[in-house]
């Protein structure tokens, strides 16, 4: 079968998409393209030098493999072995390109697969596990891979100075060719695989890593990347597209409440589809999973009408049963009262007793889902003492230990395939491994049912958007002071909402005094030169989990600090970009963006007029993840209080940018994700159940509604910070500020919904 | 019984005729370019064409299909307007999770095969079913655009 075939493929991942026999499709394109020289013609080194010749013996050959992130075959092929998952942050191809520029690779050569679980050789130093978040891979790996490219290149260099009896530093390797100019010797790494496994491995203080200047592949336009192919002919093998000989479908009923248990389960109806093979009970894990009932089937849509055909009767005593009007009356109430300490400076209390100005402000942020297009899924193949699970792998260490507890097996009984990731934004790194213990535990109970086939959880989009994990919602409520010159001379925020790590394994690492440091991120550490500063924070403890979202607590944070310093900025009656800057003055990297920005979008010159609408423009800026971004935004509103995004123009300073498309890609992708949650997007309660449940009640961001974006990027040789999140929490308030600029009013409810046609 | 092309290639399925054509095309046939985004046509991840149009396979009966072909990303790419949208796709490197992608670009296939200069107006109008979560909306403009110069 076909698909099987594709997938066998997929173990050994190739990045052009080749559906079959990996190995020797890149060994054509390695030796017409990689090893340009001897597809000329010019050889004239003592190895067998026809690609005819090579590609059929290379498969007999061991690859060459220097360490734990490269391999590289007989046949030419240079594979970067990525610890971490690629679920659209252009993640292998910024590992890729560090790799290969070390190694001297051509980057034609070059593909990228996914490593497995391994603590000790894939940890993630910025996560204190194997783990791919907070913006981490490339400040936490881009040593590393340089590194481990330098090494490899090192071997290969020793191995043909050795076999061509001359100098190693006389060998010089560019474009993936290995050359000693003046005996006219010349090498493709695939020709010295074999040999330079024979190498010794550099000591670390012997490799010498390039300087800037001599970079080819970092900071240039020349690595498109490398899951552009096989997401553009449908090859790309995401956890939904695993297949696996006799394989069943799970679709699961899913309590629609947390806390709610199973009463009574009537499978009489969900049995008689034709197809349904079993329905397996799934208890609650208390905290992690709601109680579910699944089908298992041979197809999914099989699996999903035997679902729709049970008859469950759920028992709601001890369910979650508020509503969103009570959470948020509630989240409110709390923070017009004194919290737990999260930041002081100063004496925020005594500076805000008698200030020239005053304002105060309450701001409230919803619940938010993920939503990745990917609805959540995961394939598990459970034998007597093993197991075998492919999915988009964001926690690999973590979810591999977790299951194993389930499966009553040992971690290393428990082996991640790691497979591209429709999305995740934050949802597939599970801080209580949540879908996985479901699928595990599916998995477990049907196989002591007897059933023994690989299962595919299969999650609908309706159990997506209420599966909980969401961005938890806050509630900020400021006060801030000015004196008589417009300086700030106070601010407090008081914050309400549910800890992210609070209740899981990262509560040691995250929660200090009380505070989980997401919870005020952004806040708490303003770089705002406030001299009288107190943040303080309420922890709600609902049984609804909540988790990070594309930026975490600067998703509420930022909009928060970024609105009322523009509104402080208008109450003082100075220019938004002047009021920062002055605030700003001992932080160069927020005023470069800050100053970038402006300057692109022409700040301060008037927007064209556009009949029967009127226009704005705002700004913002913010520090996340080590990267600092600021983002301009124009906005329209017409006489029904219809708004559109014209256009937003960010700045960026993510240190260097390895690969600068990418980082523009991601601020672009970002400033959307932000957009849609502040524009539409909201979780909401009734009695305890969410109200959403599909795109068509939880918004997404459509093309029509996409602003003309330009990315400028800061030129830094400071070292990598990450850019999948920083874009996101600033397009809010830069929007939110436009709309003030253009109608004169604050919106501090999220999203903005129809509060302007109000 | 129903008897359909999928891909220029006879297909016959036996089973329930209100299965969506999405998992027919996915479970049955096994290509599994064409994704499962919603299950109620609101994010356009299964668009596949059905006799050259552009439809929603999740809620596309097989039965609805019988006696016609059913195109997918698979084959799509290999015709000429196809080709061209992939290698626009390709040189703007629109892809990031890539999940929507492939519904994404049989939409834009539909689009360029019925209107060869499409506007940002055209492009709104044919695009905006398609939900992409990475917000790759920018690029996917802009590959539209470079698609259709390719092709004049």
């Amino acid at each position: 079968m076909g698909i099987m075939k594709r997938f066998a493929g997929q173990t050994t991942k190739q990045d052009d998409g080749s559906t079959r026999a990996p190995l020797i499709n890149v060994s054509r394109r390695g030796f017409l393209q990689g090893g340009g020289g001897l597809a000329l013609g010019i050889c004239f080194g003592p190895v067998a030098c026809t690609s005819e010749k090579a590609a059929v013996s290379a498969a007999d050959i061991a690859p060459f493999v220097p360490n734990a992130f490269l391999r590289i075959g007989a046949d030419n092929s240079v594979t970067v072995i990525a610890k971490f998952l690629e679920m659209g942050q252009g993640t292998f191809t910024g590992l890729a390109t560090l790799a290969a520029e070390e190694l001297d690779a051509d980057w034609a050569q070059v593909s990228v697969e996914g490593a497995p679980a391994d603590a000790k050789k894939y940890a993630n130093s910025l996560l204190g596990a194997q783990g791919t978040g907070g913006s981490t891979a490339m400040a936490d790996a881009h040593l590393q891979m340089r590194n481990a490219g330098a090494s490899a290149r090192a071997m290969l260099v020793a191995a043909a100075a050795e076999q061509w009896k001359v100098p190693a530093g006389e060998i010089t390797v560019s474009k993936g060719v290995i050359r000693h100019a003046a005996s006219r010797k010349e090498a493709s790494f695939g020709q010295f695989a074999e040999s330079a496994a024979k190498q010794p491995v550099p000591a670390a203080e012997a490799i010498k890593l390039k300087e800037p200047k001599d970079f080819m592949l970092i900071g240039s336009t020349a690595t498109p990347r490398k899951d552009s192919k096989a997401k553009t002919d449908g090859t790309a093998i995401f956890t939904q597209d695993v297949q696996l000989p006799g394989m069943l479908v799970a679709v699961l009923a899913h309590a629609p409440k947390w806390g709610a248990t199973i009463k009574s389960v009537d499978e009489t109806a969900a049995r008689a589809v034709a197809g349904v093979v079993d329905v397996i009970r799934v208890d609650a894990v208390p905290g992690t999973t709601r109680a579910a009932v699944a089908v298992l089937a041979k197809n999914t849509w099989v699996a999903k009408q035997g679902r729709d055909a049970l008859v469950i009767e759920w028992d709601e005593a001890a369910a979650f049963t508020k509503g969103s009007a009570e959470i948020f009356r509630e989240f409110k109430a709390l923070a017009g009262k004194p919290g737990t300490v999260a930041a002081t400076r100063g004496d925020a209390a005594a500076a805000l007793k008698k200030p020239a100005k005053a304002i105060e402000a309450v701001y409230e942020f919803p619940y938010l889902s993920h939503a990745p297009m990917e609805p959540l899924n995961c394939v598990v193949d459970l034998k007597a003492d093993s197991c075998t699970i492919w999915n988009g792998e964001q926690f690999h260490t973590i979810d591999q230990q977790v299951s194993a507890g389930i499966l009553g097996l040992k971690p290393e009984q428990v082996t991640i395939k790691q497979v591209y990731a429709g999305g995740s934004f934050g949802r597939r790194a599970s801080s209580k491994s949540d879908f996985i213990v479901e699928a595990t535990s599916l998995a477990k109970a049907a196989r002591a049912k007897g059933v023994e086939a690989p299962i595919k959880m299969v999650w609908m989009r309706e159990d997506d958007i209420r599966g909980g994990y969401y961005r938890p919602a806050f509630v900020h409520a400021i006060k801030a002071g000015l004196d008589r010159d417009g300086k700030v001379t106070g601010w407090q925020s008081r914050l309400a909402g549910q800890s992210i790590a609070k209740g899981t394994p990262l509560e040691q690492f995250m929660v200090h005094d009380g505070v989980d440091h997401t919870s005020v991120e952004g806040v708490s550490d303003t770089r705002y030169a406030i001299d009288n500063l107190q943040v303080e924070l309420h922890t709600v403890d609902y049984p609804l989990p909540v988790l990070w979202w594309r930026s975490v607590g600067h998703t509420h944070s930022a909009y928060a600090m970024e609105t009322m310093i523009d509104e402080l900025a208008h109450a003082a009656g100075k220019d938004p970009v002047a009021f920062r800057r002055t605030l700003l003055e001992k932080q160069p990297r927020h005023l470069k963006v800050l100053e970038l920005a402006a300057e692109k979008s022409g700040w301060g010159t008037p927007l064209p007029e556009v009949a029967g609408k009127k226009r704005g423009r705002g700004i913002a800026v913010h520090e996340s993840f080590n990267t600092f971004v600021a983002e301009v935004a124009e906005v329209s509103i017409d006489a029904d209080g219809q708004l559109k995004v014209d256009r937003v123009v960010c700045a960026v300073d993510c240190g260097l940018a390895i690969n600068p498309d990418v980082v523009r890609a991601q601020m672009e992708g970002g400033i959307g994700y932000g957009l849609a949650a502040i524009l539409k997007s909201e979780i909401t309660f009734d009695k305890g159940a969410v109200v959403q449940s599909n795109f068509a009640d939880y918004q997404p961001l459509r093309l029509n509604e996409m602003p003309v974006i330009e990315v400028h990027i800061v030129p830094s040789a400071e070292k990598p910070t990450g850019v999948g999140e920083p874009g996101t929490p600033v397009v809010g308030p830069a929007v939110a500020n436009a709309v003030f600029a253009a109608v004169g009013k604050r919106i501090r409810k999220l999203p903005f919904g129809n509060q302007l046609s109000a | 019984m129903t008897e359909l092309s999928i891909n220029g290639v006879k297909k016959t399925h036996d089973g329930d005729p209100a299965m969506p054509l999405l998992w027919f095309i996915r479970d049955e046939v096994g290509l599994t370019g064409t994704k499962f985004g919603c299950g109620i046509a609101q994010c356009g991840a299964c668009t596949v064409h059905l006799d050259g149009n552009p439809i929603r396979a999740c809620v596309t009966p097989v039965a609805a299909a019988a006696g016609k072909n059913v195109v997918t990303i698979e084959n799509a790419v290999t015709d000429k307007v196809g080709a061209a949208v992939q290698a626009s796709w390709r040189k703007l490197d629109v892809v990031q999770c890539g999940y929507c992608q492939s519904g994404q670009m049989m939409s834009a296939v539909a689009l360029l095969a019925r209107n060869k200069t499409p506007n940002d107006e055209d492009i709104d109008a044919a695009m905006s079913g398609n939900v992409c979560r990475c917000a790759t909306y920018v690029r996917i403009r802009a590959a539209i655009h470079d698609a259709a110069k390719a092709l004049a």
